[in-house]
């Protein structure tokens, strides 16, 4: 009925580190390579150069052009002392990529992401063997929505589908098993609905191959109203999400921990697995920047640990390798959210 | 650690958790083309502007769920099933609700399911074409994040016996869980309903069938679901809307009792039981029952008198209604959620009375707690009852100016006397009582901040802060409710908060407020008991000079109710848990064989005489009832109460008599023996294939030699003493039917008889607990066949076994007793209701665990320490937080 792990020695490894503490996911990626200050020919390099559209501020493609400057990043989460990292996939799909004409490049830089990471992570676990460090291969939400029209004309009118979903999050799911991710995790959930198409691809993938990673999945609850992109409360997204029997479900991006809290505590709550939240180093200031100092972020997000909320932690936009630092000391002495014992009855 | 039961989660674009406290979901079945003719002639002439607003109706006329089908020869289903999920999907309203995918084609359902963000329900998949496609269908189902019905038709066709319908139910459970490890609670089981009355002698068992196989599978899947399509059932009298509606209430009625927990209904048309006419009702229901041959024919007869032309839907009976006295009119509107003249009653009412207040307290109230009647009673939907409190804010939102106007003219004008923002807490729908408070407040010249239902606790806080609120009021009905409300408290304090929190609510009291919430935010925390008492608390809180010495009278008196609570029970030593075990009773197994019963299994009394529990009668309860102290028959000549006490006695033996003479109240039992097999302090205990595990607690008090710590499961052979040894359940009630008579007595303002009847039901249901008891011991386990005790024996309990009840000194958590009512099906088989509290309905009812070995004897568990509580929460699976919730009145120590 259930397939069996790819890797079933990691997995007890990842089950063991989460029965004992919080583990750390690291922070934002597209932060930190802004501070390289990169240009379009950094992002071209010599495979590129030629290419017929610009290129600059793709950063998924950097795993390729520019390796040493994702793998830098990823260095320093791990030596701040994140538990898993996740790849630099977040816009690696066909439809994401078709924005710079690279559609065909989907599942290079779905395996390289991977391998990158896992390469990186192979290193920081020879320096820490007690630490074991495990790699998140991350499907984003692509840059449309399934339930939502962007026409505010015709309300029926839809920009993709379940299916064109379901087969690009296939092939870039299929990219990062080969690469070596120990994880999968649909993440910046905007609308379920492709999320839901995500899933049933990974499952399609699994199958195909015959075993399994565990799953993540975080949404996101994208302003104030308490609610995502697509209109649906964090309970409903829950309900939505759950056939798929994830390792974790969380929320991420667009808040800050004060503003994310309440929406984590309901999933804390309900959730009948692990929970991760790895929010904003706050709202963004006039200048879209995140002000939240490494501290602030430790202060609130050690509360989460404190309240039992969380089994995973860590920062999405605004955070760097010091906010990581910083949290990852917060919750090291504070035990994980027990997981709820199931419970057949139905009264 | 908290424990998760297993509910159903379906969701639009908010959730919809199936909880046993629902009892019936709706699925409006108006955007169904094979259905509904108007909505088939929208879609087919492309008006889906309109079709919309046939799915914004019936999610505003109640319905949960709604059914969606495109199904029709000159459409292209699939097409226009995307189209419409597309669209409905653009407006927040319908797309709320979680949507079911109807359609016999299995691309149809696929493409729905590609729709839809939420999770929603697959009408329907089925064994019709074999294992192999089912299971394919299934497998994408979940993988979808669908639920699913699940259609009792198999290879064969499709079901209609009892027999056929548990048959191909089970193997599609069977498949659908071992095979692909479907959820048990996304299923959905649609058993077919078929018409009756449609002159066909084989058809005249079409609904009992349906029914009764609904009681069945609830019992052997209490996870999934029994649903179905409700109109099929009064197809024959197609054209004749009044008897349709009328079958598909009484239908439902019974249905619904026996476990039908979804139905497709048009959520806008069904009456409710109690309002059909008597005469239709009762030849409906013979046909619904098949109660007598010739059912049909007796309701055809008067058919045709309760039939109406289609213009004139309502006529009829809207002429009837509106001839009643203007307080009935108002009752009748708001029961029926009729808004149509509801403005002008109110008015008439308001010009004969000196405030406007006395409106809403008066004739308004009056027909609000008539609807809260009849939806406890399960007869009225939620819907239902939303429509109501539609109806009450109308005529709440009429009077307002003259509210207003009265205000004026008193001189209380200008600044009001200050701002509270209230809310029902999230996970709760009830707000008649908040609203009802919030008027009266705003009559006091206070300024209401309205968040409405369901709002969660930041909302609440973000809104009081915005507001500069003054105070914060949370309202809330059911239990989770309470939890709700202590979150509230919590965050109040980690956030700093400085105003005081006002709780209300039907579940909430002063002793939940001082232990459970008023410790969380010391800063102001105040129960408030109902509507009358708000003004007083707010006016007090807002008064400089009042508030300190308001919230330190307070204060001190929770403090007061917690310190009683932490000093009962007396001083006397506990054990630990361990030592308590040590000190166990040892049953001596070697020259003892444990009796089986001579009839295993259930046995039901559906209708047990009254006289035959007479003898058995213990009265001296009864006197203790009116607080006449002394033993039956003794206190009847007592120097003191003996006149007082023989006249009661006298007035009850006439009630008495009529009791039996015309059948007010109705007897029925049901009884169950298992094998069992002790394991530690807990029972396992064998239910066909099922192992079920019953829970008990060791008492730990300090005990002389020679006398062990007691627990239930000392009574049962031990499992490695591979001794079979067995157990029996009962449930009884002597209460069915009191309800009308006493609302006559209460009619007629005479409580007194009232009471005598409330008081002699209780009688009843003891004495039929004894007497069951007796004919378990002589026959239906019949260990003590030759028992031949007396009347006074039987009440000294001098014979051998006990039936100690959960929630009682013995066995004192109550939620056991759910696991008792699923085991004997008591709802089903005997009538008895177990509330989301675990009491049950009709209150004169008796339910416990039967004991046979000649040692089991009746005790107190006492005080529980913390490692019993955190032991037995182990083993409930629940979290110590729950266990020390159900324990709470056992607990020897304060929980953090």
């Amino acid at each position: 009925m259930t397939l069996p792990y790819r890797n079933p020695a990691r997995v007890d490894a990842l089950l063991a580190a989460l029965a004992r503490r919080i583990l750390v996911i690291d922070g934002a990626m597209g932060t930190m390579v802004q501070g390289y200050r990169l240009e379009e020919a950094d992002y071209r390099g010599a495979r590129f150069a030629g290419h017929d559209s610009d290129l600059k501020g793709n950063n998924d493609l950097l795993t390729l052009t520019r390796p040493d400057v994702i793998g830098a990043i990823h260095d320093a989460y791990l030596a701040a002392g994140a538990d898993l990292i996740e790849t630099n996939t977040f816009n690696s799909t066909t439809i994401s990529q078709a924005d710079y004409r690279l559609e065909a490049l989907a599942r290079e830089l779905n395996t390289a992401g991977a391998r990158l990471a896992r390469e990186r992570c192979d290193a920081a676990e020879a320096g820490t063997p007690g630490q074991p460090r495990f790699v998140i291969g991350v499907l984003g939400p692509t840059s449309r929505t399934a339930s939502i029209s962007p026409d505010v004309n015709d309300p029926g009118f839809r920009n993709t589908s379940f299916d064109e979903l379901r087969v690009a999050y296939r092939e870039a799911a299929g990219g990062l098993i080969d690469g070596g991710a120990d994880i999968l995790m649909v993440e910046t959930i905007f609308d379920t609905l492709n999320a839901k198409a995500a899933l049933f691809a990974i499952e399609e993938e699994f199958d195909a191959r015959g075993d399994r990673l565990p799953v993540m999945i975080s949404a996101t609850i994208t302003d104030l109203s308490g609610r995502t992109l697509s209109g649906q409360t964090t309970e409903a997204f829950y309900a939505s999400v759950r056939h798929a029997r994830p390792l974790a479900v969380g929320l991420n991006c667009a808040l800050g921990p004060t503003e994310l809290r309440q929406y984590v505590d309901m999933l804390a709550n309900i959730a009948e697995c692990h929970v991760s939240a790895h929010p904003n180093a706050g709202l963004p200031n006039a200048f879209a920047e995140y002000d939240e100092t490494p501290e602030q972020m430790a202060t609130s997000l050690g509360e989460f640990a404190r309240a039992g909320l969380v089994n995973f932690i860590g920062g999405c936009c605004g955070t760097t390798p010091a906010h990581i630092k910083a949290i990852a000391t917060a919750v090291a002495a504070l035990p994980p959210r027990a997981l709820p014992v199931p419970c057949d009855q139905a009264a | 650690m908290t424990s998760t039961p297993r509910y159903t989660r379906l969701s639009g674009l908010e959730p919809l958790v199936i909880t046993p406290q629902i009892l019936f979901v709706n699925v409006g079945e108006r955007t169904n083309v094979t259905g509904s003719a108007q909505f088939k002639k929208l879609i087919k002439e492309d008006r889906y502007a309109e079709a919309v607003e046939v799915a914004r109706q019936q999610v505003e006329n109640g319905a949960q769920i709604l059914d969606v089908n495109m199904d029709e020869g000159l459409l292209d289903a699939q097409a226009a099933m995307v189209k419409f999920l597309r669209l409905i999907a653009a407006e927040p309203d319908i797309a709320r609700i979680p949507v079911m995918v109807d359609s016999s084609k299995w691309e149809v359902i696929e493409a729905g399911l590609q729709c839809l963000q939420g999770k929603g329900v697959v009408n329907s998949i089925s064994l019709k074409e074999g294992e192999g496609p089912f299971l394919d269908q299934a497998r994408k189902i979940l993988r979808y994040g669908a639920a699913t019905v699940v259609m009792a038709f198999d290879e064969q066709g499709q079901a209609d016996s009892v027999a056929r319908r548990l048959e191909i139910c089970e193997r599609s459970y069977r498949l659908l869980t071992e095979r692909i490890g479907f959820p048990p609670e996304d299923i959905f089981f649609d058993s077919n309903i078929f018409p009756i009355a449609t002159g066909i002698e084989e058809h005249a068992d079409n609904a009992v069938n349906f029914i009764e196989a609904a009681r069945e599978l609830k019992r052997r899947f209490p996870l999934s679901h029994i649903s179905g399509g409700v109109s099929n059932v009064s197809f024959s009298f197609r054209g004749n809307n009044v008897v349709r509606e009328a079958i598909h209430s009484v239908f439902l009625y019974h249905a619904i009792k026996a476990g039908m927990d979804m139905g497709i209904v048009n959520a806008g048309a069904m009456p409710i039981y109690d309002d059909l006419d008597p005469e239709l009702r009762e030849r409906v229901e013979d046909v619904v029952l098949n109660r007598r041959s010739d059912a049909t024919e007796r309701l055809m007869e008067i058919a045709d008198r309760h039939k109406k032309g289609k213009g004139d839907k309502d006529t009829a009976t809207t002429l009837a209604w509106r001839e009643l006295p203007v307080a009935k009119r108002l009752e009748y509107a708001l029961v029926h959620g009729i808004d149509q003249y509801v403005t002008e009653d109110t008015e008439e009412v308001r010009k004969t009375c000196t405030r406007t207040l006395d409106v809403i307290e008066g004739p308004l109230m009056d027909g609000m707690n008539v609807v809260g009647d009849l939806f406890g009673a399960g007869k009225m939907f939620l819907p239902q009852v939303v429509k109501s409190a539609r109806v009450m804010k109308k005529a709440v939102a009429w009077l307002l100016p003259f509210m207003e106007e009265e205000k004026k003219r008193t001189g209380e004008v200008g600044k009001p006397n200050g701002k509270i923002v209230m809310a029902t807490v999230k996970g709760d729908v009830h707000d008649i009582g908040k609203n009802i408070v919030g008027v009266v407040l705003a009559c006091n010249n206070f300024e209401v901040v309205d968040l409405g239902v369901m709002v969660p606790t930041q909302k609440i806080l973000d809104t009081a802060i915005a507001e500069k609120a003054d105070m914060i009021g949370v309202s809330g009905l059911i239990t989770p409710s309470l939890e709700e409300m202590t979150h509230v408290a919590k965050e109040m304090a980690r956030q700093n908060f400085k105003i005081p929190l006002l709780i209300g609510g039907a579940t909430t009291s002063r002793a939940h407020t001082a232990l459970k919430i008023e410790p969380h935010y010391e800063t102001a925390c105040v129960w408030v008991k109902d509507a009358s008492r708000a003004v007083g608390v707010a006016q007090s809180l807002v008064s400089k000079e009042l508030v300190d010495d308001f919230l330190g009278k307070v204060r001190s008196e929770y403090a007061e109710v917690r310190e009683r609570y932490k000093n009962r029970g007396g001083n006397k030593r506990l054990v630990t848990l361990q030592q308590a075990r040590a000190n166990g009773l040892v049953l001596d197994l070697a020259d003892y064989v444990p009796p089986a019963p001579r009839q295993p299994g259930i046995t039901v009394f559906d209708d047990i005489p009254l006289t035959e529990l007479l003898p058995v009668v213990d009265w001296t309860p009864f006197f203790q009832a009116w607080e006449l102290h002394g033993h039956y028959p003794a206190i009847l000549t007592d120097p003191v109460v003996g006149a007082q006490a023989s006249e009661l006695f006298a007035d009850a033996q006439k009630i008495l008599a009529q009791v039996i003479e015309e059948k007010w109240l109705r007897a029925r039992a049901v009884i169950g023996f298992w094998p069992a097999a002790r394991v530690g302090d807990d029972i396992e205990l064998r239910n066909g294939d099922e192992h079920v595990m019953l829970h008990h607690l060791r008492q730990q008090a300090e005990k002389p030699v020679e006398r062990p710590n007691l627990c239930l499961a000392d009574f049962i052979a031990p499992k490695d003493s591979g001794v079979a040894d067995w157990i029996g359940g009962f449930a009884v009630t002597a209460g069915l039917g009191i309800e009308e008579h006493l609302d006559r007595f209460h009619a007629d303002n005479d409580d007194y008889s009232a009471i005598i009847l409330k008081a002699l039901a209780d009688r009843l249901a003891e004495a039929l607990a004894e007497y069951m008891h007796r004919e378990v011991r002589t026959r239906y386990w019949g260990y003590a066949p030759d028992e031949g005790l007396d009347n006074e024996a039987l009440i000294a309990e001098q014979y051998r076994g006990i039936r100690p009840a959960p929630g009682y000194p013995a066995c004192p958590d109550h939620t056991e007793k759910a696991t008792l009512f699923r085991l004997l099906d008591a709802t089903a088989n005997a009538g008895i209701e177990l509330t989301e509290g675990f009491s049950m309905y009709p209150a004169a009812a008796v339910s416990g665990w039967y004991f046979s070995h000649p040692r089991s004897q009746y005790f107190v568990a006492g005080r529980l320490t913390r490692d019993q509580v955190e032991d037995y929460a182990r083993r409930k699976r629940w979290s110590v937080a729950e266990a020390e919730r159900w324990l709470s009145a056992n607990l020897d120590y304060d929980p953090d």
